[in-house]
């Protein structure tokens, strides 16, 4: 265990640490483009130059092990002059054209040169060596060949990390630029990660460029919902519209990364399709209706439901709701189908995408929802009639079974009272006697369980569009009119509740689950 | 040098051949070596002699070959540095053409030392006809049971493979020859991790030049002490020096360590031609700070002349007249290092390239006076802070010549012209 001291600071850290990780355990930033966590050391940038006693010559500090009583400058004389002349080097044939790039405001060219440079150029503009801008290289990413500064981030990404090897550097010198290998394009699953590590604007996101300026933007904390990896990602919007994922780093989870499909599932929480109002059913048609006389009205049904209830409870709920859900259920005495349905073509891979599109369905396991009834004892108990209520919890039933859906519909027919509870308008809803805007995951507080058992937070991010409500929320007001004195008002609350009764959170502190979550047993 | 040992080739007809090589005493080291020394012998007798690089670091050699693991349970492997592509430099390319079995001797000597059951010889691509005859060479030595298994009855093998390089200079340093010969783009490696132990394929290697390696059968027959004796001591041994440009008698002289430029350019390769006067020298191929003709009484050695502000380099020594432009000189090394800049590291992809505009400008005198000293400091900035000493190599020529010859700068601003132009002659230089 080496003690080393840098800028006067001393630090004991693990043998084999570098000198640039050792700072950042300290607090001091040493200025870099090429060094990536993710990706083996390049040493191509020379921007992490710093002065190490004993040493004639200036070293890099992503590559430079710590040692045993090793001193470290990071900010002296020789190291700026060494800063300042690697970014004159870097900037000399950049086209400076950061009015119309779409990395102003998230640029390490911007933001270093006004931390360690400011220095007019002393390249003449037609001196410039001039390379092709704004070259679709893949769906996703674009490329802009003169603003890259050749840092090799993206080339040694499709080299280690995805083994795909669209991309290159060709060329020598200052004509060198990063290209499509000859007969490829930069389409696989993993291809946006590129654009999340290239440090300046050479790589933009087909998908998000040129529709806000990041600066305008805030970001929450999230975790993504398209599978059941749980890949930790951060929420960018700006009054209450999202505008993109990119991955957040949790070394148990995605490192650095997320997939593709993940990260345009943000599309598809916003739009449309989305229920904005409590829905009661008329004579031949839904009327507008009111939160409190539908909770009210949901309440009483399975107080005395005058039959049989069945919930069907999906995957695609966070642990509060399945929490909250099951109690309900127990006090209603209803079935309890919990579903984790993905589409049949869905697939996974051996890294981060998972085949269950659900983020939750350890979830499912973690409240004993998986061992209950199927959703054909379901369709059984209503054909048998002996179902009354129907509660379809984030269940799409009738989308679930596609082709084969004919049994579906004449069961939700045969039911008389069914109420959905859901994100998204869908024909299963057409069936409801009473439908219920709820939040997706981007627009609650509360937790996800990933496949391999880790409890994750989700956080409000925007707000839930029209009278779309948290699900949460919704479930515990049912729940405090079936249990009179039960006040329950906010997630953390039922989180507290749900850690108490179920032996595997037992001791988990809402408060103390962090930012990469915490594992248990499910 | 009364005899020739590096150059026997120039005295013995046919030396090509194995059945000439071996009727002067060849491969009789190797069989010496093979059987009556230890590998560790034979490392200890490499150090002792204190035989230095040639290839141009002049790193010792034994001390390399010491820092390989002496536990592995990789392959260890020994790449020749065939290279050769330093501008002004030719020596290794004639031993390899007609004596090329003093190269494997050497190889086969120095792969026993070093517990190396492969060696590659990665010879530049441009080198044809030496790349044939290594071959053939190597195919003679197979048949006649001195590469293969069990060579010399001693249990020891070898097999020796030459690779051609496919034409860039980036290839001569170590490990970017290292990354070639993997198949990949001749980007040097940062170090660490260091060749001796991460080096072909992740494995141990060493990496030797050629001329560095045809001195080890000498070293073995004669011994370390003869070898020390030659030149002076912390840098002896026999040398090739390569003389090019405006020179009487250009070509590859065989001398000993440490013997004076002036010598080597006057009394061996016969003084400047037509008339003309020295104007300056490269010591050390085009990489090397070059000397003045104040500056060439220096003895021809690694620390000589290092200590007169150069480097012995690949010892191509490019004499210039008094009718060479520095400015355009100058401009004619930086339009090649702007070239094979690999353009890995920041400063020597975008140094070189700066360099070689700023030169064209001056030496077509549209440049500026504060161009003079725009050179001196993007050469300040490159000096040691890359991977590789290409940076270097392009930043110490510019920062000498334009110390050196800085008048010539500064006219070429004032006239707005090279003053050295002949009127009427649209080119500023006739060899230009």
């Amino acid at each position: 265990m080496p003690t080393v001291n840098i800028d006067g600071k001393k630090i004991e850290v693990e043998d084999g640490l570098t000198v640039i990780q050792a700072a950042e355990r300290l607090g001091i930033e040493i200025p870099h483009y090429c060094w990536h966590p993710g990706l083996s050391i390049s040493g191509n940038c020379r921007m992490c130059l710093v002065e190490i006693e004993k040493q004639p010559k200036l070293q890099i500090a992503c590559n430079t092990r710590v040692a045993e009583g090793m001193v470290v400058q990071t900010g002296s004389e020789r190291t700026k002059a060494a800063q300042r002349a690697v970014l004159e080097f870097l900037l000399l044939n950049h086209p400076i054209d950061c009015p119309v790039c779409d990395q102003a405001g998230e640029c390490k060219l911007q933001e270093y040169y006004m931390d360690y440079d400011r220095q007019r150029s002393r390249m003449a503009l037609p001196d410039k060596v001039r390379k092709h801008k704004a070259v679709p290289i893949g769906p996703l990413v674009m490329l802009d060949q003169e603003r890259c500064i050749l840092c090799a981030r993206c080339t040694r990404f499709v080299d280690e990390v995805t083994k795909t090897h669209e991309l290159a550097i060709f060329e020598r010198g200052n004509h060198c630029e990063v290209a499509l290998a000859p007969g490829k394009t930069l389409d696989n699953p993993y291809s946006a990660n590129v654009v999340d590590i290239c440090p300046v604007g050479a790589l933009t996101s087909r998908d998000f460029r040129f529709r806000a300026r990041v600066w305008y933007l805030q970001k929450t904390d999230a975790v993504c919902g398209a599978c059941a990896n749980g890949c930790n990602i951060e929420i960018f919007h700006r009054e209450g519209r999202i505008y993109r994922f990119q991955p957040r780093a949790n070394p148990d989870v995605n490192q650095y990364w997320m997939c593709d499909a993940g990260r345009l599932s943000c599309h598809g929480l916003q739009g449309e399709s989305r229920l904005l109002e409590v829905l009661t059913r008329g004579t031949d048609s839904f009327a507008v209706g009111e939160w409190e006389s539908a909770v009210g009205g949901l309440a009483s049904t399975l107080r005395d439901p005058a039959g049989g209830v069945a919930f069907v409870v999906s995957a695609q709920s966070p642990n509060e709701e399945l929490y909250l859900l099951r109690r309900l259920a127990a006090r209603a005495g209803a079935m309890v189908a919990g579903v984790s349905w993905s589409p049949a073509d869905a697939t996974g891979d051996d890294f981060l995408v998972k085949a269950d599109k659900n983020p939750n369905t350890a979830g499912l396991r973690l409240f004993g929802l998986d061992g209950g009834a199927s959703l054909d004892a379901v369709w059984d108990a209503i054909e048998a009639g002996r179902v009354r209520v129907l509660v379809l919890h984030r269940s799409d039933v009738v989308g679930w079974a596609s082709g084969a859906s004919k049994r579906v519909r004449e069961a939700l027919e045969r039911v008389p009272y069914v109420a959905v509870l859901d994100t998204h308008g869908s024909e299963t809803a057409q069936y409801a006697n009473l439908v219920l805007p709820l939040a997706t995951y981007a627009e609650v507080d509360g937790t996800v369980t990933n496949h391999a058992g880790r409890v994750q937070r989700l956080r409000e991010a925007v707000p839930p569009p029209g009278a779309a409500r948290a699900g949460w929320s919704v479930l515990a007001d049912v729940v405090a009119r079936l249990e009179p004195g039960l006040t329950i008002a906010s997630a953390e609350q039922v989180f507290t509740a749900m850690a108490a009764e179920v032996p595997a959170l037992a001791g988990i502190d809402h408060a103390g689950i962090g930012p990469h979550g915490v594992s248990v047993r499910a | 040098m009364a005899e020739r040992l590096l150059l026997r080739c120039r005295d013995i007809p046919d030396l090509r051949r194995l059945d000439v090589y071996r009727a002067h005493g060849g491969y009789a080291q190797a069989q010496k070596a093979l059987t009556e020394q230890t590998p560790e012998q034979l490392v200890e007798m490499v150090k002792a002699s204190n035989l230095r690089g040639r290839g141009g670091a002049g790193f010792p050699t034994g001390m390399k070959w010491s820092f390989l693991p002496k536990q592995s349970e990789k392959p260890v492997y020994l790449c020749v540095n065939a290279d050769e592509s330093e501008p002004g430099t030719f020596k290794d390319r004639e031993i390899m053409e007609d004596d090329p079995h003093a190269l494997l001797e050497g190889v086969l000597i120095s792969s026993f030392a070093i517990k190396c059951h492969l060696a590659y010889i990665y010879i530049r691509g441009e080198m044809l006809l030496g790349y044939e005859r290594l071959w053939t060479a190597v195919r003679e030595a197979y048949d006649a049971g001195l590469f293969g298994k069990n060579i010399f009855g001693t249990g020891f093998d070898l097999d020796v493979v030459v690779h051609r390089g496919a034409g860039a200079y980036i290839c001569g340093e170590e490990t970017g020859l290292i990354e070639s010969l993997e198949g990949k783009r001749a980007y040097p490696r940062i170090k660490p991790p260091f060749p001796a132990t991460h080096g072909l394929f992740g494995c141990p290697t060493i990496v030797n030049n050629v001329e560095t390696l045809v001195c080890v059968p000498h070293i073995v027959g004669r011994g370390a002490d003869w070898f020390r004796s030659i030149g002076p001591e912390k840098s002896p041994g026999p040398k090739l020096f390569c003389v090019s440009g405006h020179i009487a008698k250009p070509g590859v002289y065989e001398l000993p360590m440490g013997t004076p430029l002036r010598e080597i350019i006057y009394d061996h390769a016969g003084g400047i031609p037509n008339g003309r006067t020295l104007k300056g020298v490269i010591p050390g191929g085009a990489s090397m700070p070059v000397f003045t003709p104040a500056e060439i009484d220096v003895p021809m050695d690694m620390d000589s002349v290092q200590r007169a502000g150069s480097f012995l380099g690949s010892a191509g020594v490019i004499v210039m007249d008094d009718s060479v432009c520095m400015v355009w000189a100058l401009l004619t090394l930086q339009q090649f290092f702007h070239h094979e800049s690999c353009g890995q590291c920041t400063p020597c992809r975008e140094g070189t390239g700066w360099m070689h505009t700023v030169l064209e400008r001056l030496e077509a005198g549209r440049g500026a006076q504060a161009d003079v000293d725009l050179l001196l400091n993007v050469a300040g900035n490159m000096m040691g802070n890359t991977i590789c000493a290409l940076a270097d190599a392009a930043a110490m020529p510019t920062r000498a010549f334009v110390t050196k010859y800085r008048a010539e700068f500064e006219e070429h601003v004032r006239l707005r012209r090279c003053p050295l132009r002949v009127p009427g002659e649209t080119r500023a230089h006739a060899h230009g």
